[in-house]
């Protein structure tokens, strides 16, 4: 068997493999994240329940309506990122004009409320949600069998962030989008209604999360704290690619994803911790992040 | 005596009352550990405007490292603590030197991170025990001659202790370090234009928030005879953020006041309520934040004008 | 006014306490998982179990009412610890059983040797609790990490599999268990290759997985039980691992096979302490079980109500609930119940008694709900569990 520093080569592309995957939903996650951040300069702290809403709206949607995988990806999302907008209207909005550490805490406040609720409701273990029928199966690579399902998740995830960055940084919307973060009062008196953008673009950051959640529910288990502790990595990630960068947040949650793989395999013990060490590193040298402008 | 200071007599009072009014020491004294913890995060949030969230990893840290020394090295007491209180000095002042460089968010994503770091770190390390944490850490006795192991004699050394933060918290921000910090936290650009090394301010404030969590961490371990990861875990740290907040943070009465309803909440309501206390936490905290935001001592004082004004 | 208000409450405060340190009651305090990964295993259904128990006693024995407290120790040993502690102090507890977590368990039986108050462990695998963790007030019911050992990797091992490769719960039940099958694989000539720690509640086994499929081991060696089992086995599957390596399920219960389907988890060998379906006795319980939680009892189900009764009728027997009597008086009764069959409680606090290996039926081979396990051997307690104390246990001298 080949080896690469004394690790089967098998065992590498199997770990970079999984790697992929998981790097797949850092970036989905961390682009949602950027995309808030850039707009509102909210740390959306919540990002990790909408993502856990997002997986049990599918659930609950197959258990108590049989809503299948495929309607649950569009219907997830909305339903979630309507609660989004609510959320931002009622509440969110009113910090703006005070310190952002605010909006921060309050983001926290309602991930508390979200996760306690869904564990009231669901006890702290794990649902069961099946994957569906058309993707299961693996395809045999040699080094692995790799579950169709997980390949999906790639395809998907790269997928929509490619389209979500194409626009922000391609259309006239996303041009518009890009003003208001530098210059808000100017785009308005354009006639753009700017607090509208602001809240449809909360929603829609939202409603990425729980996107990332439908297609995470058949990989974890459906779980009420299955964001909590994947929304901490996902900081990180985003700091490390640059606080308002799209581009720096999938970029750096794919590399990130494939880094942890690695990590796995040569030392174990340390898959948990790299991204946090790799993003000490990066503050220390290059404060603002790897594709970030300041 | 001045009108002032009857709110600190009628609660030493009390305070030293406690144990023989019928309630329950080791309660009592898990939440003097978690005013003390309060108290001190709140010299950065309060006094400094610095948002940690991670502040978990210090009481934690040092409650580990103390309960090891006396478990597993036979330490005593005092030294225990000490021991536990300079790791978690030095913590701050690594995490610390890292995360002041950065302002308002990025100072909080920050020491978030590297709390996880350490998080992760007493998850692996084989001292700390992994999920099983540390057992039966004894209380041993104070200089060989006093025996913690009663829960009356310890609760009035952890009193003694929380006091003696507490002053130690209020000379600080009445010394001219103290001032210091104020200017920065009103508007840093002119501090730095007066020729404050502003970033030295704040580790330093930093630092001595972190040592002084670490001590209220040294005697939890001691207190509860027991350490786990949920010490220095993110719920922790976010829990003292909110005892901050809802007790009001910039006044020296809050953060104790605001550990107090959330231990107590979480003592009494678990029993009824079982899980859904996070949820009635939660909906306090956002209370707290969109509506009251001076927490429960600062109305007080806005209200009546009774205690000491911290500014 | 702030004076004589506090003293009001203290008053108030003292009635209040006096009032649950009353003598004219005997408590038994649960506290178990009643929300995570072992909810299922024992959780809210075994209150049900212990219920039973009391209510076939008569509802009191010497004269004085039997309370139930229960409570949720969430997986954390401090929260399982304080609990204890805080029944012991202010409610006059007699009796705590449950457990469930091993890491949880242990603390617990700490808190009960100090406070003095016999601790059922129920649930939790970990032998140390009759080991180097054991105390004189310690009573490990239903299973432990030796019995499954022996009777689980015993089997397998003698069947061909040699070589194993273990994914093992990172906390004290799974390195137990990883320990004792390790002890028998080596012992009957097998070899162990590796083992890899997976988190208490980790959900997505993929990476692990994949490391023991590098390993090239024959037997992929489970040493973790409720949900984490099931996460793993279907990760397992998903992942076509069972197809090259056989999977060791050192820990099951019944309620894991319900929630995988026979079509997951047939073939897998295990080893149970006590099974629904093994005769009139086991399945009269199960009946009136059934009739209340629409399940089919755990063994750890069906040893809280073994182990309330014995500890009720303990109680009767030396007429009185003074825990060093009470104590003795269980670890010199014979216990043949619906539960054990030549069960005894050992000078280290272990309940020895026979044990079962099983074997998960085929789709086909069941003929109706809950029946999922036919008997391949019926292992006497000596042979799982060794005839002397365990050495590690020291017990103080009186």
């Amino acid at each position: 068997m080949t080896t690469v520093f004394g690790v089967p080569l098998p065992a590498i592309l199997g770990q970079l493999m999984l790697g992929l995957v998981n790097g797949s939903f850092y970036a989905l996650l961390s682009l949602g994240l950027a995309v808030i951040f850039g707009l509102l300069g909210v740390v959306n702290f919540a990002h990790g329940a909408f993502y856990m809403l997002g997986a049990f709206a599918a659930y609950i949607g197959l258990q108590a309506f049989g809503v299948n995988y495929w309607w649950a990806l569009l219907l997830a999302p909305l339903a979630v990122g309507l609660l989004g907008i609510i959320i931002e209207r009622l509440f969110l909005r009113h910090l703006y004009s005070i310190d952002p550490l605010y909006g921060l805490l309050l983001t926290f406040g309602m991930a508390w409320i979200a996760e306690g609720i869904m564990r009231g409701i669901y006890g702290a273990s794990g649902k069961s949600y099946p994957v569906p029928h058309a993707l299961q199966g693996g395809f045999n690579l040699g080094f692995m069998v790799l579950p169709i399902y997980r390949a999906w998740v790639v395809l998907a995830s790269v997928t929509v962030c490619g389209v979500t960055w194409a626009l922000i940084e391609r259309t006239r919307l996303g041009a518009m989008l890009r003003a208001a973060t530098e210059n808000a009062r100017l785009v308005q008196s354009f006639g753009i209604n700017v607090p509208v953008l602001v809240t449809m673009t909360y929603g829609a950051g939202v409603a990425l999360a729980a996107l990332a959640g439908v297609l995470a529910a058949p990989v974890v288990q459906v779980s009420p704290l299955m964001g909590s502790s994947l929304v901490i990595v996902v900081f990180a990630v985003v700091v490390i690619g640059g606080m308002g960068s799209i581009l720096g947040s999938i970029v750096s949650g794919l590399v990130l994803g494939l880094v942890e793989g690695l990590t796995k395999v040569v030392y174990p013990e340390a898959s948990n911790i790299v991204v946090f060490v790799i993003m000490a590193l990066v503050l220390i040298w290059r404060p603002s992040g790897l594709f970030g402008r300041e | 005596m001045r009108l002032r200071q009857w709110p600190y007599v009628v609660l030493g009072v009390l305070a030293l009352a406690a144990p023989f009014l019928g309630l329950y020491p080791v309660f009592l004294m898990k939440l003097l550990c978690f005013a003390m913890l309060a108290s001190a995060y709140n010299l950065l949030l309060g006094y400094t405007k610095m948002l940690s969230f991670g502040h978990a990893a210090y009481f934690g840290s040092s409650a580990y490292v103390t309960g090891w020394l006396v478990t597993v090295h036979g330490w005593n007491t005092l030294e225990g603590i000490v021991g536990g209180v300079v790791v978690a000095t030095l913590l701050g002042l690594l995490i610390g030197a890292v995360a002041v460089r950065r302002q308002g968010i990025y100072f909080a994503m920050i020491t978030l991170a590297l709390a996880q770091l350490v998080y992760f770190l007493c998850l692996q390390a084989q001292f700390t025990g992994g999920e099983n944490g540390l057992q039966a850490i004894p209380r041993g006795t104070l200089l060989g001659v006093i025996d913690l192991g009663r829960d009356r004699t310890m609760y009035y050394f952890v009193l003694a202790a929380f006091v003696g933060v507490f002053a130690l918290i209020r000379r600080i921000v009445h010394s001219p370090f103290g001032q210091v910090l104020k200017a920065i936290r009103a508007n840093e650009a002119r501090a730095v234009s007066l020729g404050y090394e502003v970033d030295r301010y704040k580790l330093a404030a930093f630092v001595l928030s972190a040592s002084m969590s670490g001590l209220a961490g040294s005697l939890k371990a001691l207190v509860l005879g027991f350490v786990t990861l949920s010490d220095v875990s993110q719920v922790t740290s976010g829990e003292v953020i909110l005892m901050t907040l809802l007790g009001g943070s910039g006044t020296f009465l809050g953060p104790a006041v605001g550990a107090v309803v959330v231990v107590s909440l979480q003592e009494y309501l678990s029993d009824l309520v079982g899980a859904w206390v996070s949820v009635i936490i939660g909906a306090i905290f956002v209370i707290c934040v969109m509506i009251f935001r001076r927490g429960i001592v600062g109305e007080i004082q806005r209200r009546f004008e009774i205690f000491t004004r911290a500014v | 006014m702030l004076k004589s208000a506090t003293a009001l409450c203290a008053l108030c405060l003292s009635a209040l306490s006096a009032a649950y340190a009353a003598g004219d009651q005997v408590v038994i305090g649960d506290i178990d998982d009643m929300s995570g990964v072992y909810a299922d295993v024992g959780g809210v259904n075994a209150v049900e179990s212990i219920n039973m128990a009391i209510a076939d006693f008569g509802g009191t024995v010497l004269g004085k009412k039997i309370v139930l407290l229960s409570a949720d120790h969430q997986n954390k040993p401090d929260i399982g610890a304080s609990k204890f502690r805080e029944w012991a102090d202010q409610s006059g507890v007699n009796m705590v059983l449950g457990g469930s977590n091993t890491g949880v368990s242990i603390a617990m039986s700490k808190v009960a040797a100090a406070k003095k108050v016999p601790f059922i462990a129920i649930g939790a695998g970990g032998s140390s609790l009759t080991g180097a963790d054991c105390t004189p007030y310690t009573i490990h019911y239903v299973y432990d990490t030796t019995a499954l050992g022996n009777g689980t990797a015993g089997a397998i091992v003698k069947e061909g599999g040699k070589t194993w490769f273990f994914v093992t719960a990172d906390y004290a039940f799974g390195t137990q268990l990883q320990d004792a099958a390790s002890k028998v694989v080596l012992a009957n000539g097998g070899k162990v290759l590796g083992a890899v720690r997976a988190p208490l509640g980790t959900t997505d086994y993929s990476s692990f997985l994949l490391q023991a499929q590098a390993s090239g081991a024959q037997v992929l060696g489970l040493a973790n039980a409720g949900t984490d089992f099931e996460n793993s086995l279907k990760a397992a599957d998903e992942f076509g691992i069972t197809k090259t390596m056989k999977p060791a399920a050192l820990l099951v219960f019944i309620t894991d096979i319900h929630a995988l389907t026979l079509q997951t988890a047939q073939g897998l060998y295990l080893t149970t302490g006590w099974y629904w379906d093994l005769n009139d006795e086991t399945r009269a319980f199960a009946k009136r079980f059934f009739a209340k939680t629409s399940k089919e009892p755990t063994m750890d189900q069906a040893g809280y109500y073994s182990s309330t009764t014995q500890y009720l009728k303990a109680v009767k027997a030396v007429n009185s609930t003074d825990p060093d009597l009470v104590m003795a008086e269980l670890k010199k009764t014979k216990i043949n119940d619906m539960f054990a069959k030549n069960g005894y409680v050992r000078a280290d606090g272990l309940m020895v008694h026979t044990m079962y290996v099983m074997k998960v039926k085929t789709p086909a081979e069941s003929k109706y709900p809950w029946d999922y396990y036919k008997l391949v051997r019926t292992v006497p307690g000596e042979e799982a569990d060794g005839t002397q104390p365990d050495p590690a246990c020291v017990m103080p001298k009186k």
